[in-house]
């Protein structure tokens, strides 16, 4: 009888396995790979070494004055003397409690949302929330001293006006997206109209228009604070973009789902709010973080109309007479504040946009 | 009474009768008051503003422009530098957006991994601080005029711009100039020629190669031509500036610079998602019948990417027009800096200029959206 033995696999042979495969497949294919990843690498030794030669190795961190940047390369003691305006503007130091005590009751309120499963009792400790936040943050009740709002600056005034952005542009937005997807004539073209004419022009023209020409809108007497005439513009442009990618969401849902809602006789409303509108939520939140991340970024439009935002804070600290010349530093620090907050919002709605990815596979 | 409210269309134009009254309210509300505070300020309306004179200046006009010209002559100055660097930026963003879109998919691991760092990094930071960065850090570092870097002894960049050569108009340079057109447009309906020939025989034309030759051969003997005499006023040195050349201001290179590389990120991901989005069975299709790699690419592959990258890339194009708007933020002379911007504050007239603006933008944005619906019309998939 014969006798089978098992012979072992032999190995690959060595040039399809390691580091030379690897090598070989991913960067020198071919000769227009090889002069690309030559280039490439070469193009890579040009930026990172002066660069991390300027921020780390020739820098200065320690001290607290002028003097103490001695080296040709980046001067952090400017950035951390200076760090208060950027993180808080001219808001006074004693009172600084009152904006971390917000951001603190922040992480508070989202721990509790996760405990929550219906919509309401969230939206109403949100509303809550933003109650709170501005008596804290602005004061004049329960004894707190008011601080106006030309001391507000920075990253702080930054968050501000995001935030207030995102939360006051969102319902206007989805009763926007209802009235475009309606089939009341006037409803719908009043919605389109709004929604067509903020897209097609520049945030600029109309935070001038909210700064210059809303004020003629309302009788004498009536005066507008600037910073809340820089939001009611932002609020009025986000709430179209918003507006259409809800319509995005809202054309994603088959009809079949409107029909049964009319079926079991539920009215408008409750077929729009209980049954629609949870859905196309869920399809358009990807874009709507797309949407949140533009409008962070927006925010820096302000300081065209003469608020302080984080970015608007380089040039005035750079002004500073004793800290002449080291507006590169605060630009470099600043985006990379912009940039960790925007990419990590975009790593988000990536994730986002997986994970609904694989619900409908 | 209360039995029509149940009915849904009875109710539907209920709705609709308080929308309108609610609206009509509110904008005779603001109507009235507006009225009375341009009254109360004794500000003036009306456009007739716009014949008054201007005076003051603008570094950077393409048209002949002073002090003694009038409003409506800054409004088109405004206007035209809108135009300009709009479509400077969208050709050259649209040129970085596909190389990098394409090279993001390429399978050399670095070159793919440099070109989505590269997205990622210049996607996620403010426009606005792009904008500053450039006008700021980077142009503001320059050596100043008299130790300017030097290109060929004719091309000089510094802290106050870019000054090369240019060409006078006299008849060679137009004469140029038109055979590039001429050469476009033969080549524009060659290409119609040559579908139709492909349709009718299934014979192949080299359109392409046919006219990158046209390109070269066609103004060199239009240069022969029309005298052969290319006349160029150079830059050069006098005292402490230049003067002659053309001259590119900081403001627009900052502009240029910022909006290219902030919008080619955008259409880099849309032309890769247009390139994933095409069925990798398509490709296989193409092989099997045998179609080269570059037939597969070029009747296959590309038509089906660029029917997805198209309407997303022309929404970026549109925020490059509005976006060029931020050049208020440094002074370059256009639209929102001159006329929302400085002539506003002269003239104070806010409601009318700034319609006026905000028109503009809108008339360009609905053109383009026209322009996208007929695009997108005429690349509907064709069932038959």
């Amino acid at each position: 009888m014969a006798v089978y033995n098992q012979v072992e696999t032999r190995e690959a042979p060595s040039n399809s396995k390691g580091m030379v495969h690897w090598l070989r497949t991913n960067l020198f294919s071919t000769p227009l790979n090889s002069a690309m990843t030559i280039l490439g690498i070469a193009f890579l030794f040009w930026v990172i070494p002066p660069f991390i030669k300027w921020s780390i190795i020739d820098a200065n961190f320690a001290g607290s004055t002028r003097a103490d940047c001695t080296g040709d390369g980046a001067c952090w003691v400017f950035v951390r003397a200076k760090m208060d305006m950027f993180m808080y503007g001219f808001y006074p130091e004693v009172e600084r409690w009152r904006i971390h005590l917000t951001y603190a009751l922040f992480f508070v309120v989202i721990a509790t949302f996760r405990y929550l499963k219906q919509a309401m009792p969230k939206i109403i400790i949100a509303t809550i929330y933003f109650i709170i936040a501005f008596v804290l943050i602005r004061g004049g009740f329960f004894g707190l001293e008011t601080i106006d709002t030309n001391k507000w600056g920075g990253l702080m005034l930054t968050i501000v006006v995001a935030s207030v952005g995102i939360v006051c542009s969102f319902p206007l937005g989805i009763i926007l997206a209802f009235g475009r997807a309606s089939k009341l004539p006037i409803i719908k073209s009043v919605s389109v109209t709004y929604i067509e004419f903020i897209r097609g022009v520049p945030l600029i023209t109309i935070l001038f228009m909210s700064s210059v020409i809303l004020p003629l809108f309302f009788p004498e007497g009536v005066t507008f604070d600037k910073l809340l005439r820089a939001l009611i513009g932002i609020t009025l442009f986000q709430a179209a973009y918003i507006a259409e990618v809800i319509r995005g969401g809202l054309q994603s849902i088959s009809s079949g789902q409107y029909e049964a809602a009319d079926a079991v006789g539920l009215s408008y409303w409750q077929k729009m709010l209980l049954v629609i509108l949870p859905q196309a939520l869920k399809v358009a939140i990807p874009n709507l973080v797309g949407s949140f991340i533009a409008l962070f970024q927006d925010t820096t439009l302000v300081l065209i109309i003469g608020l302080f935002d984080l970015l608007a804070m380089v040039q005035v600290t750079g002004s500073d007479s004793h800290w002449l010349g080291f507006e590169t530093e605060g630009y470099v620090f600043v985006t990379l504040i912009f940039w960790v907050f925007c990419y990590s919002m975009s790593v988000y709605s990536k994730s986002l946009e997986k994970r609904f990815n694989t619900n409908l596979k | 009474m209360f039995a029509l409210l149940r009915d849904r269309k009875v109710r539907g134009i209920l709705f609709q009768l308080l929308t309108v009254i609610g609206l009509v309210a509110f904008l005779w509300y603001i109507g009235t008051n507006t009225v009375h505070n341009i009254e109360q300020r004794g500000i003036r309306t009306g456009f007739g503003f716009l014949t008054g004179t201007s005076g003051f200046a603008i570094n950077d006009s393409p048209i002949a422009y002073n002090e003694t010209y009038t409003y409506w002559r800054v409004f088109f100055v405004g206007l035209l530098n809108t135009i300009i660097i709009s479509v400077i930026v969208i050709f050259l963003s649209s040129i970085l957006g596909l190389i990098v879109g394409v090279l993001r998919l390429s399978n050399n691991w670095l070159v793919a991994k440099l070109s989505s760092a590269y997205i990622d990094i210049f996607r996620n930071i403010p426009i606005l601080l792009q904008i500053l960065f450039w006008y700021n850090v980077v142009l503001a570092t320059l050596p100043s005029p008299r130790k300017s870097i030097e290109f060929f002894g004719s091309i000089f960049l510094n802290n106050r711009g870019i000054y090369v050569p240019k060409p006078d108009m006299n008849s060679t340079t137009i004469g140029v100039m038109v055979s590039v057109v001429f050469v476009f447009v033969f080549a524009f309906f060659l290409n119609k020629w040559a579908n139709k020939k492909h349709e009718e025989t299934g014979a192949e034309f080299p359109v392409l190669y046919t006219g990158l030759g046209l390109l070269v051969v066609v103004p060199i003997i239009a240069y022969f031509i029309f005298g052969a005499n290319f006349n160029f006023s150079y830059p050069h040195l006098r005292g402490f500036n230049f003067t002659g050349g053309k001259t590119f201001y900081p403001e627009f290179l900052a502009l240029t610079f910022a909006l290219t590389i902030y919008t080619a990120t955008f259409i880099a991901e849309a032309v890769r998602s247009g390139i994933e989005a095409v069925n990798k069975g398509q490709k296989e299709a193409a092989a099997s019948i045998g179609l080269s790699g570059y037939q597969a690419l070029k009747l296959v592959v590309l038509p089906q990417a660029i029917r997805i990258a198209i309407p997303p890339t022309i929404n970026q194009y549109l925020n490059i027009v509005k976006n060029s708007s931020l050049a208020t933020a440094i002074g370059y002379p256009e639209l929102v800096t001159v006329f929302a911007g400085t002539t506003l504050n002269q003239v104070g007239q806010a409601i009318e200029i700034i319609s006026m603006t905000m028109l503009v933008y809108l008339v360009i944005s609905l053109a383009v959206s026209a322009i996208l619906n007929w695009i997108n019309f005429k690349m509907k998939i064709k069932e038959r």
